[in-house]
């Protein structure tokens, strides 16, 4: 058995804030072993993030450790001589300092705001190594380096003289990881490491930090709200609910027997693969929705046979360029410009919910805006079956393009960017009637309150502002704008990528529900493939722009055929300790590349090859049919 | 980065063209000219002028030409350095404003500095002890300086300054130095002279930008990466001037191209309050009299100081900022 390096005994952090004493952590107390990963799992407002700052002292200013050791050991502080009491420690003090950086280090959520951008990663990095060690400038690039090197930078020499918005997210984070890690930290803690990634940037992400610390011999304190990451990782878990620990144990006993009702609730609110059909996700706290009688008042039956007229919708050769700009009088050169979209055509069905699944970057969200006519794409074709009569909507114009607007809706990813901070919940959800003239005042305030019912929200909060709402409250609030005009189609873009796993299944079953209940159809786009999975009927898999694989949902995850889709489904973790990420298939970033997939999925200016049907609506981009059924 | 450089140079050029023709039509738009002006003025005091030599005069002016020769004119001689004739003055445009340009541009970079110098330290310190008492102290004089209106203040520090300096009022030098060669007696005499309009001059301007700085940096202080160079073992005030501060200073480098000719035009009520030999009098009375050579070659002067600066803003921000370095030529 190892060495205690960490030992928390009852922390208590409070925050003053206008109006009283806010207690985020209320008496915590758990280890960490010398070389061995413990996961603090909790959602967010759990206090998980505020017990790790108390570790490095970097709270904000309106917090402070009211109670509590904080007892850190790595032989070397005390000259040996026993542990060092971090809670007693001036916070900005010299030996603080020291172990600050030195001995313990941390790596955040966000890669991008967690560098400055003004300076270059070289500089960030050697900047760590100055701090704690005696060294030359000279020796501090060196090791810095050579620390770039082990994450795996393709060129660590020249990515020295980088700037961090220079680098993809992936190897952002990278260079966190490095300036962490370059003083050989006793401790690392991770505050959800890859929350802001794409799977497979993520499994690279985690076996990376799983290699360093075999390499360098440190223990990490991860923090995260992922149990599929935890079961990937940790070797032991602490539970945290609202500041105070639920539940601790090793990884094993957590997932085998979890023990409290908050862990259980926490393990079925996360969707995952191999789920018995029709078996819904039960939410931390549920909600109903009720009402919808108005909503449906003047919503037109379909006449039987309208829909022998075409799907709902239907893409052709849509293809979208971007940033090939005119050469202006001075102006710069114009360039290739990117393909934002591809060759993607794709038919929705009514009542179906189509996901659209891709990395960021590979064009989901530029498809849907094409699709609600937010953009134009520069080739292909959009029709839209509405009530037998089909509508080519890239050509719509004035009242014509009003009304379609009616038909089709979006709801965004960011709850916080997409609701004007300046509005009331009640004018944001009426401004859709107001827009399109719909009923007087008396009928909006009555519509209104129904599509607060509909969404599950206490109609008597009309008069709030987003503020005063939580992240799936406002998400709510973003689901009944758009549902105010009765939409056939909505189109969901990661409706719950920015939302706690215990929120998330709460927006999945209300997502469901307004779909059976209404007879909507959707489009939902998502990076998360067990989301998709727990959503979508049919599935269509977007890579730099193209769609390579589309296939009913059983039939893509029984029978993956592209190398892309295969890589994706590999790298979700689960939440499970008996299914690891099998890490090593992962090779560096060349799943996503179409130039290295094999043959006959390779694309590149030789082969475009375009979509093959498998048989039974599977279809895979590959090069000729008869090749890709030995494959399959 | 020299292709930009060059580019930027090359689209002044059209850019000074379009002011100058700006300037000459808004000269001419009041109806009549100098001469008209000046006929009136003599009328006025009961004497008159002989149409034979007003004729002689419009000819040699060359203001009985149409509008187009007048500028195309003026123009030419304005590339050979040679800015026209002041009527009032009855010399060359550059001799009547000469030694005036030089202490404008002394008296406005002086107060560029004061304004740096005096906002910098208080803008950081209101910043990092945001609502303690002393950015409440330091807020309140803020929106003091900002609402007090510079010529009253002209007046009100001319008064102490002579009651308790002894300095005399008004000018910018001890009236022995006036129209003497520049010796160090009167160097010295210029500094002595100069505080004054300078602290009256820039006290809007330094109260303005430390709020801008104050806000700024309060939106930097709370940044992720701010909390990451504390991770790092980086005491606090390193880490402040290296890492916020840095990033909060972008505005304040593109004020440059503003703060030019603002601090330039804007003095100009203070310097006619305080008898400044600046240009800014001499401009309004250029303007009142119709003098055009005068007043055309006053505007350009301000429009070349305004294109300059910005142009020196966006290199400055430039070598500052690698993102706009570094990804200006992309698009979304």
């Amino acid at each position: 058995m190892s060495r205690t390096l960490l030992r928390v005994e009852d922390l208590k952090v409070d925050f003053q804030v206008p109006g009283g004493v806010v207690q985020a952590v209320r008496g915590v107390s758990f280890r960490v072993r010398a070389g061995s990963t413990v996961a603090l799992v909790g959602e967010s407002g759990s206090g998980k993030s505020v017990a790790a700052q108390s570790i490095l002292r970097i709270l904000p200013r309106n917090a402070a450790i009211a109670d509590g050791k904080i007892l850190f050991d790595d032989g070397i502080v005390n000259n040996g001589a026993g542990p060092v009491d971090i809670a007693s420690l001036k916070a900005d003090g010299t030996a603080m300092r020291a172990l600050r950086g030195g001995r313990i280090s941390i790596i955040f959520q966000e890669p991008m705001t967690s560098l400055s951008p003004l300076h270059t990663v070289g500089d960030q990095v050697g900047e760590a190594v100055r701090l704690h060690q005696r060294v030359t400038a000279r020796q501090a690039r060196a090791q810095a380096e050579d620390m770039l090197r082990r994450v795996r930078f393709p060129d660590p020499k020249r990515a020295l003289d980088t700037y961090p918005f220079e680098l993809s997210g992936g190897l952002r984070q990278r260079a966190m990881i490095a300036m962490a890690l370059v003083c050989r930290p006793a401790l690392l803690i991770a505050d959800e490491p890859t929350t802001a990634l794409d799977v497979t940037i993520q499994a690279q992400i985690l076996k990376l930090i799983k290699d360093l610390q075999a390499d360098l011999g440190m223990a990490v304190l991860l923090i995260t709200h992922d149990l599929g990451v935890v079961a990937n990782l940790a070797d032991e878990v602490v539970v945290m609910h609202r500041g105070r620990i639920m539940e601790s144990g090793t990884r094993e006993d957590i997932f085998a027997d979890p023990r409290h009702p908050y862990l259980k609730a926490l393990l079925r609110a996360v969707p995952r693969f191999h789920m018995a059909p029709g078996e819904r996700l039960v939410p931390i706290r549920s909600i109903t929705s009720q009402g919808g009688s108005l909503l449906e008042k003047d919503h037109q039956p379909w006449p039987p046979g309208a829909d022998a007229a075409g799907p709902l919708l239907a893409v052709e050769g849509v293809r979208k360029l971007y940033g090939a700009r005119k050469a202006g009088w001075f102006g710069a050169k114009a360039g290739a410009g990117t393909l934002a979209v591809d060759d993607v055509s794709f038919a929705i069905a009514r009542g179906e919910c189509v996901g659209l699944v891709g990395e960021s970057g590979c064009g989901k969200t530029t498809l849907s805006k094409i699709l609600m006519r937010a953009l134009t794409p520069d080739q292909g074709s959009v029709r839209f079956n509405d009530h037998g009569r089909i509508v080519d909507v890239l050509e719509l114009e004035g009242a014509a393009l009003t009304a379609f607007r009616r038909k089709v809706q979006f709801v965004f990813q960011d709850p916080f960017g997409s609701l004007n901070p300046r509005m009331t919940v009640f004018d944001i959800i009426a401004e859709p009637l107001v827009i399109h003239g719909i009923g007087d005042e008396a009928e909006r305030a009555a519509r209104v309150k129904e599509l607060m019912g509909l969404v599950g929200l206490d109609a008597r909060h009309l008069r709030r502002y987003p503020h005063s709402f939580s992240g799936g409250q406002r998400q709510r609030i973003g689901i009944a704008r758009a549902l105010a005009l009765r939409p056939e189609l909505l189109l969901l873009d990661e409706p719950v990528s920015a939302l706690d796993v215990s929120i998330q299944a709460q927006v999945l079953n209300l997502l469901k529900d307004l779909k059976e209940r209404l007879g909507l159809t959707y489009l939902f786009v998502s990076h998360n493939l067990a989301v998709v999975d727990y959503m979508a009927d049919r599935i269509l898999v977007m890579c730099r722009g193209r769609i390579v694989e589309s296939a009913p949902r059983e039939a893509l995850f029984r029978n993956p055929v592209h190398p892309y889709t295969r890589a994706l489904l590999t790298a979700v973790p689960e939440p499970d300790p008996s299914r690891p990420l099998s890490l090593t298939d992962l090779e560096e970033g060349r799943a996503s590349d179409p130039a290295r997939w094999p043959a006959p999925f390779t694309i590149d200016a030789d082969h475009q090859p375009h979509l093959v049907d498998l048989g039974g609506g599977h279809c895979v981009r590959a090069d000729a049919a008869v090749r890709v059924r030995e494959v399959a | 980065m020299l292709g930009y450089v060059i580019r930027r140079i090359l689209i002044m050029i059209p850019t000074l063209l379009a002011i100058s023709v700006i300037t000459f039509v808004i000269i001419q738009l009041p109806p009549g000219d100098y001469l008209t002006t000046l006929v009136n003025e003599m009328q006025s005091r009961g004497e008159s002028m002989d149409q034979g030599r007003l004729a002689m005069l419009r000819e040699t002016y060359g203001l009985d030409r149409p509008m187009y020769e007048q500028y195309a004119l003026w123009l030419a001689g304005m590339l050979r350095g040679d800015f026209g004739y002041s009527f009032e003055y009855n010399l060359p445009v550059s001799d009547v404003v000469g030694d005036r340009l030089s202490l404008t541009v002394i008296v406005s970079f002086a107060t560029i500095l004061f304004i740096w110098v005096v906002s910098f330290p208080i803008g950081i310190y209101s910043a990092t002890r945001q609502y303690s008492l002393g950015d409440y102290v330091l807020t309140f004089l803020g929106f003091l300086g900002l609402a007090t209106p510079s010529f009253l203040l002209a007046l009100v520090m001319l008064y102490f300054a002579n009651v308790w300096f002894g300095t005399s009022i008004g000018g910018l030098m001890d009236p022995r130095y006036i129209g003497q060669p520049w010796s160090w007696g009167k160097a010295m005499s210029v500094f002595e002279h100069m505080w004054i309009p300078v602290i009256v001059i820039g006290t809007a301007g330094t109260a303005a930008m430390i709020r801008r700085l104050r806000a700024n940096l309060l939106d930097e202080l709370h940044k992720p990466y701010v909390v990451t160079a504390r991770a790092k073992g980086l005491p606090p005030g390193r880490a402040l001037v290296k890492y916020p501060l840095r990033v909060a200073l972008n505005p304040f480098v593109s004020d440059i191209g503003n703060l030019l000719p603002q601090v330039v035009s804007g003095a100009a009520i203070v310097s006619v309050v305080m008898s400044l030999p600046t240009t800014g009098p001499m401009l309004l009375q250029a303007l009142r009299s119709q003098d055009m050579y005068l007043a055309g070659s006053f505007l350009m002067f301000l429009a070349v100081l305004t294109v300059i600066g910005v142009f020196l803003s966006d290199l400055a921000l430039a070598a500052l900022d690698p993102r706009i370095r570094l990804s200006g030529g992309a698009s979304r």
